[in-house]
């Protein structure tokens, strides 16, 4: 099983999710972060004092699949995503060792 | 009975209250004398009873002057002021909460509205057991006694002018209460809550009562000297604003100032507050006409006209220098201008608050970022760069735009260049004494219950350390 984090646009979520149950995710979780790449963050001023904010708010979206499945979902993010300019965000993927379903106690690729 | 009658309210307010007095109840009188006249003659014809309308017009006015002398109760007015001053404390209450409580970091919202709310109830009591007595007691250069402690003899029937003195009395408490309720600005974030407490309780006797007295009480020095102060410009605004000048530099910066994030939390409660205030305001301005007459409406277009104008006057000045028309800016803008417009709000016409907006805007906005930048204090909410700078702005410009047909005295346009010394010297008066007991009451306190929260307790959250309550 792997895991892919993706850290996108918050405005991209949608496409993300309906690119992702198309190729069969059945299930995926979503946290609002904020950080920063390469693209920067912006000013703020308020009566003249002025304020760096560099830290930019984002996405992550957290979804485990089954090895096979994992290009897929990797690449249906990248395109679904993707607007071309700079902070588009990115991926990462690892390696996951277990999975449990709580309610019914299934395991690993029966658990997703 | 109390028929006293400040001289500033004489001055101002009588004038254009006795006009109104002479005109509108005429018309009552021949409007029911009339009626009375064509019931009677009906059979006679309607031709009669018009000339009977005239007649009675012609009596009724007669009747009126004979009996202008002594004041009595006017409906009108004292409905305008019932009004009036309940607006006044929906400046404060939630006006000044909002706009101050927007501008504060989250963690700290709560004890900003709190200080402002304490601060409105301290205000009512103090005034009722002092304060009003020490303002408009007996006559005084410099105080006005005792001898109305706690409202003594301030009884149901007595008049104050044409209204009630208990609708005077409350319509000057929401006066006290905006006024210390404004220095919260100035040190926002780090004063401790019983220091707010014991310093607002004895900054309203020892500062806020006796320049009332000087500016409006019977026989103040500031009155007599001419100085032109007609809703609270040296009273309410440049004291304040020095008082918060001195209380940020006593109090000291906040922890982290100009390294860490002190960006406002929620600047659409910062503008729903200027709002209440911009509203409120016509009570404050046009209240104190103390009349439902010429001079309020004439008060009332004024202060529209210079809080619009520097509220554009300090958006165009900031796009200019700094690239983007802010929410907080024009907003900002909005109050300087009603600040600078207070003091003239009974002496200028509306072109004269057009350029009383106009350079009130512009200065305030610079004192705001610019001068408190050169300086260095932190003044977290610019309470002396809006209040304190644009009451003076105001008290100057009114010497320079009264208009001798609107508030009876000339201003250096007119060619009584003399009148902005008079202005220039009771702000002085102003600040000397709200500048020099402020400090001494600050020490008093620092050295006693201590004025700041602990470094850890400000890192941390006011709302909870002092409060024991967050936002959200």
């Amino acid at each position: 099983m792997k895991l892919v984090t993706a850290i996108v646009k918050p405005f991209k979520l949608d496409e993300v999710r309906e690119a992702l149950t198309s190729i069969g995710v059945e299930g995926l979780t979503v946290s609002e972060v904020k950080g920063f790449g390469r693209q920067k963050g912006h000013t703020e001023i308020y009566r003249g004092a002025e304020y760096e904010i560099s830290f930019v708010p984002k996405v992550r979206i957290d979804v485990v699949v089954s090895d096979t499945l994992a290009d897929q979902v990797v690449d249906a993010i990248t395109k679904s995503a993707r607007t071309g300019s700079i902070g588009d965000g990115k991926i990462f993927v690892s390696d996951v060792s277990k999975a449990v379903r709580i309610r019914t106690g299934d395991v690993d690729n029966d658990a997703l | 009975m109390n028929t006293h009658i400040t001289p500033r309210r004489a001055r101002v307010g009588r004038p254009l209250r006795g006009l109104n007095l002479s005109a509108e109840r005429g018309l009552k009188l021949s409007a029911e004398r009339g009626l009375n006249l064509s019931a009677a003659l009906r059979g006679v014809g309607v031709t009669f009873a018009i000339i009977g309308v005239a007649v009675a017009a012609w009596a009724g006015l007669t009747a009126e002057a004979l009996a202008a002398e002594k004041p009595k109760l006017d409906s009108g007015d004292t409905a305008w002021m019932l009004t009036a001053t309940a607006i006044v404390l929906m400046m404060t209450l939630p006006g000044l909460a909002l706009f101050y409580g927007g501008m504060v970091r989250k963690k700290n919202v709560l004890t900003m509205v709190m200080q402002v709310f304490a601060t409105a109830c301290i205000g009512t009591i103090v005034w009722f057991a002092v304060g009003y007595s020490i303002a408009f007691g007996a006559d005084g250069a410099y105080w006005g006694g005792l001898s109305k402690a706690f409202l003594a003899g301030v009884g149901k029937e007595n008049l104050t002018g044409t209204i009630p003195e208990t609708v005077f009395m409350t319509f000057q408490m929401t006066f006290a209460i905006i006024t210390p309720a404004l220095i919260v600005g100035a040190f926002a974030d780090r004063v401790k809550f019983s220091a707010l407490v014991v310093f607002m309780t004895l900054w309203i006797i020892i500062v806020y009562a006796p320049i009332t007295h000087w500016v409006w009480g019977g026989g103040g020095w500031i009155l007599k000297l001419g100085a032109l102060d007609f809703a609270g410009g040296t009273v309410v605004h440049i004291n304040s604003g020095v008082a918060g000048l001195v209380a940020a530099i006593i109090i000291g910066k906040r922890v982290g100032y100009r390294k860490e994030d002190m960006s406002p939390h929620n600047l659409v409660l910062s503008l729903v507050g200027a709002a209440l205030l911009w509203v409120g305001w016509f009570g404050f301005n046009a209240g104190s006409a103390l009349s439902a007459g010429t001079g309020a409406g004439m008060a009332m277009a004024v202060t529209q006209i210079a809080s619009a104008s520097a509220a554009l006057a300090w958006m165009f000045a900031e796009w200019l220098q700094r690239g983007k028309p802010t929410v907080l800016g024009i907003v900002s803008g909005a109050i300087a201008g009603l600040v600078a417009i207070t003091p003239a709000s009974g002496f200028v016409d509306p072109m004269g608050a057009l350029f009383i907006g106009l350079i009130g805007g512009v200065v305030c906005y610079w004192a705001s970022t610019s001068l408190k930048k050169m300086l260095g204090y932190d003044d977290a909410l610019d309470v002396f760069g809006i209040h304190g700078v644009g009451g003076m702005v105001g008290a100057i410009l009114t010497g320079v735009f009264a208009v001798k047909a609107i508030g009876g005295t000339a201003g250096a346009l007119e060619g009584n260049g003399g009148q902005i010394l008079t202005q220039i010297y009771s702000i002085l008066g102003t600040i000397v004494w709200s500048g020099v007991m402020t400090a001494v009451l600050l020490l008093a306190i620092k050295v006693t219950i201590g004025l700041r929260v602990s470094d850890e307790e400000e890192r941390d959250s006011l709302d909870l350390r002092l409060h024991g309550e967050s936002v959200h």
